[in-house]
């Protein structure tokens, strides 16, 4: 049971960098912007579609992934331009209503030019495999990169919005944009790249997890949600938030998927226990959100409620 | 007079519905012989729609004119959806006049057509699905089957870790009726211990969970049934988990539709089947040959079956000189299964489903680097599926 235990902390760990990278951008649009955009999923999904296509065009996975970052950035400005940008001044529920018109646009152009089988990535040679953890149990060495890839991530966006010129005008502009744009910062640059830079995050999520789920195009709005739930548990706008939000999700979505079933099992049988278990950890998430909501209205890190 | 027209014309149409109900339908009486193809050609599960059609497609070309008939096949997709699949279905019958109707993949489809075309006196061929109840009280004289009883591929796998010796089985389905009945099937002939029994949600595509749940707990072998794309994440992700060494023992999982994708991931794992390419007769050797020649792949069970749906058409079609009338002559015909399948033995039972063997395939890399499944030994000698019994029809 300790065994099972740790190998779905680490589980919980690698889902929470991913859910982290997809967050990141999400908080920050939705912190900086005050623009909700339902169509960050997408871009999850845009992302895993580049490396698939550009991993089978060179015939190597690090060729995908280097040639995915300037065609994610291609996107991310492209999208900004052409949709966010017309949404600032706009309510909350234009806003949805739109970036939910791009949701459907954009999972229809995906199964126009990419057909509707579902593509595979093949996994980098020097990744695959597995390592001892605890006799007998092995862990996969790509999951073990992502972790580390997303930690890396992670901690140089925390370097960039703590120690950085462009980090203290992001940081000031989740507290007060208003402020921000009195002082003379060309607050539509900001915008821009705030954008981007979360387009270019969902989009490495996407091409991260690429290699270990087949692409698909509903694999966006999967994890939009749980996404919005890390945000908000972390603080609206706040990087430090969407990190420990998602971390803490995470771990409590795996490890209530898997435990959850084996204590039901006790009690009911292995089919019902099974249903019951997996209804009973998307119901954890939710009621973990409420408890924090409750004690902390603002979320985690969260400056305004 | 126009309106008079109109009505006259309204009661000639209406008096001729009821021709439809007869037991010869309209379509036996001319010199045409149209077949109408029912898979399923879009959408995730559209691979397994496509081996079918070119199997089918395949035999067609080789015998030209079917039974010396002139003849047409029309290809229709019913996207998965029931719904639509009735609709096409009595299009099919009842303004395309097809003789037989052949198809489809998914159990739910066939549910959902087999009535609106065995009704109307149509000969209803699926090459795949073969459910429970068509094979026991709800047989039908109109409706045959070039496949399996679903059940059967799971008993086999079952009885192979029956004689393997496990007492320790880790099970795990999608949580859908299918998925039920899969492990059902697979309790059907192993009497052993279960180490754990796990449903996912249908479409799952993360497994990390349930493979930490099978490291930790050790089994003697893992029994699993995940059709499609979830086999395919499934497979890939065992291997990265690095628990190879335990034996995975599947059912639709490891198959030619799913081994272009899987790929080295997938060699050595165990399926149950009633083929596998590499199967030895000289009917087989020859489909297969022709197969990869026409279309470039590896037929997989789905692409065999409709195979020799079109060979069982061709077989009762020539027997009757073309004349479709005589339906009892037909379905006695069709029941004679006179023709030499890739599989070898096939005969069919009293409720019209195949005897055949079954075997324990693997999947392996062919000398050409193509993947493919490859027989292993033989596990069940001409099997006859366990609702037989219960199908009243002579």
């Amino acid at each position: 049971m300790m065994n099972l235990f740790v190998l779905q902390l680490l589980n919980g760990v690698q889902l929470g960098v991913l859910l982290f990278l997809i967050a990141a951008g999400l908080t920050l649009v939705f912190g900086i912007m005050d623009v909700v955009n339902l169509a960050h999923g997408v871009l999850y999904m845009v992302g895993a579609y580049f490396v698939a296509t550009f991993a089978a065009l060179t015939g190597s996975f690090w060729w995908g992934l280097v040639l995915m970052l300037p065609a994610a950035v291609a996107v991310g400005l492209i999208l900004e331009y052409v949709v966010i940008r017309r949404l600032y001044t706009r309510s909350h529920l234009d806003q949805v209503l739109a970036t939910f018109g791009l949701v459907m646009i954009a999972n229809e152009t995906v199964k126009i030019v990419w057909g509707v089988s579902p593509l595979s990535v093949p996994l980098p040679e020097i990744l695959s495999g597995s390592v001892p953890l605890m006799d007998p149990l092995r862990y996969p060495v790509y999951r073990i990169a992502i972790i580390v890839a997303g930690l890396a991530v992670a901690a140089g966006l925390f370097v960039t919005i703590n120690h950085t010129r462009i980090g203290m005008l992001l940081r000031a502009g989740a507290t007060n944009r208003a402020m921000v744009s009195a002082l003379g910062i060309d607050i539509g640059k900001l915008f821009a790249i705030v954008f981007t830079l979360g387009a270019v995050l969902a989009c490495l999520a996407g091409a991260l997890v690429a290699p270990i789920l087949s692409v698909d195009t509903g694999m966006g709005e999967s994890v939009l949600i749980l996404t919005f739930v890390v945000v908000v548990i972390g603080g609206i706008g706040s990087i430090k938030g969407a990190f420990l939000g998602a971390i803490l999700v995470a771990v409590v979505d795996t490890l209530g998927g898997v435990f959850g079933p084996i204590l039901l099992r006790a009690v009911l049988d292995p089919s019902a226990a099974g249903q019951a278990g997996r209804m009973l950890a998307p119901m954890l998430v939710y009621i973990l959100m409420a408890a924090i909501l409750f004690a902390r209205p603002a979320g985690l890190f969260g400056g305004r409620a | 007079m126009t309106k008079t027209k109109l009505l006259a014309s309204t009661l000639l149409s209406l008096a001729a519905v009821p021709a439809l109900a007869q037991d010869v339908p309209p379509a036996a009486q001319d010199d045409v012989l149209k077949i109408g193809l029912m898979y399923t050609l879009s959408g995730p599960a559209a691979a397994l729609g496509e081996h079918a059609r070119d199997g089918f497609m395949l035999a067609a070309e080789q015998m030209g004119d079917i039974g010396g008939m002139e003849t047409e096949i029309i290809v229709v997709d019913d996207e998965q959806r029931p719904d639509l699949a009735a609709d096409k279905a009595r299009e099919l019958v009842q303004r395309e006049n097809v003789d037989f109707v052949v198809g489809p993949i998914f159990s739910n489809i066939l549910v959902a057509i087999h009535q609106p075309v065995t009704e109307t006196g149509t000969i209803l061929i699926s090459t795949n699905a073969g459910t429970s109840n068509f094979a026991g009280a709800d047989c039908h004289p109109n409706f045959f089957v070039t496949s399996y009883q679903n059940d059967q591929n799971h008993e086999v796998m079952g009885a192979y870790a029956q004689q393997q010796g496990y007492e320790n089985v880790f099970l795990m389905a999608p949580n859908y009726q299918a998925g039920k009945d899969s492990l059902a099937g697979f309790k059907h002939s192993y009497t052993g211990g279960i180490a754990g029994e796990v449903f996912t949600e249908l479409g799952q595509l993360d497994f990390s969970s349930e493979l930490a749940q099978i490291a930790a707990f050790q089994p003697d072998a893992l029994f699993t049934f995940m059709p499609g794309g979830m086999g395919v994440n499934l497979v890939k992700q065992y291997d990265q988990a690095g628990l190879s060494s335990i034996p995975f023992l599947s059912a639709f999982t490891v198959d030619e539709t799913t081994l272009p994708a899987t790929q080295d991931a997938a060699l050595g794992l165990l399926g149950g089947q009633n083929w596998a390419p590499d199967l030895d007769n000289e009917a087989n050797a020859a489909f297969v040959e022709a197969f990869i020649e026409k279309y470039d792949y590896v037929p997989g069970t789905y692409a065999m079956q409709a195979y020799d749906a079109a060979q069982l058409i061709q077989s009762a079609v020539s027997k009757l000189d073309g004349d479709l009338t005589d339906r009892d002559a037909l379905r006695a015909a069709l029941k004679e299964a006179d023709f030499d399948s890739p599989r070898g033995d096939f005969s069919f039972g009293v409720n019209n489903y195949p005897v055949q063997d079954f075997y324990l395939v693997e999947a392996v890399k062919r000398d050409d680097g193509r993947y493919a499944t490859s027989i292993r030994e033989k596990i069940f000698d001409d099997y006859v599926d366990t609702y037989a019994d219960q199908c009243e029809m002579q």
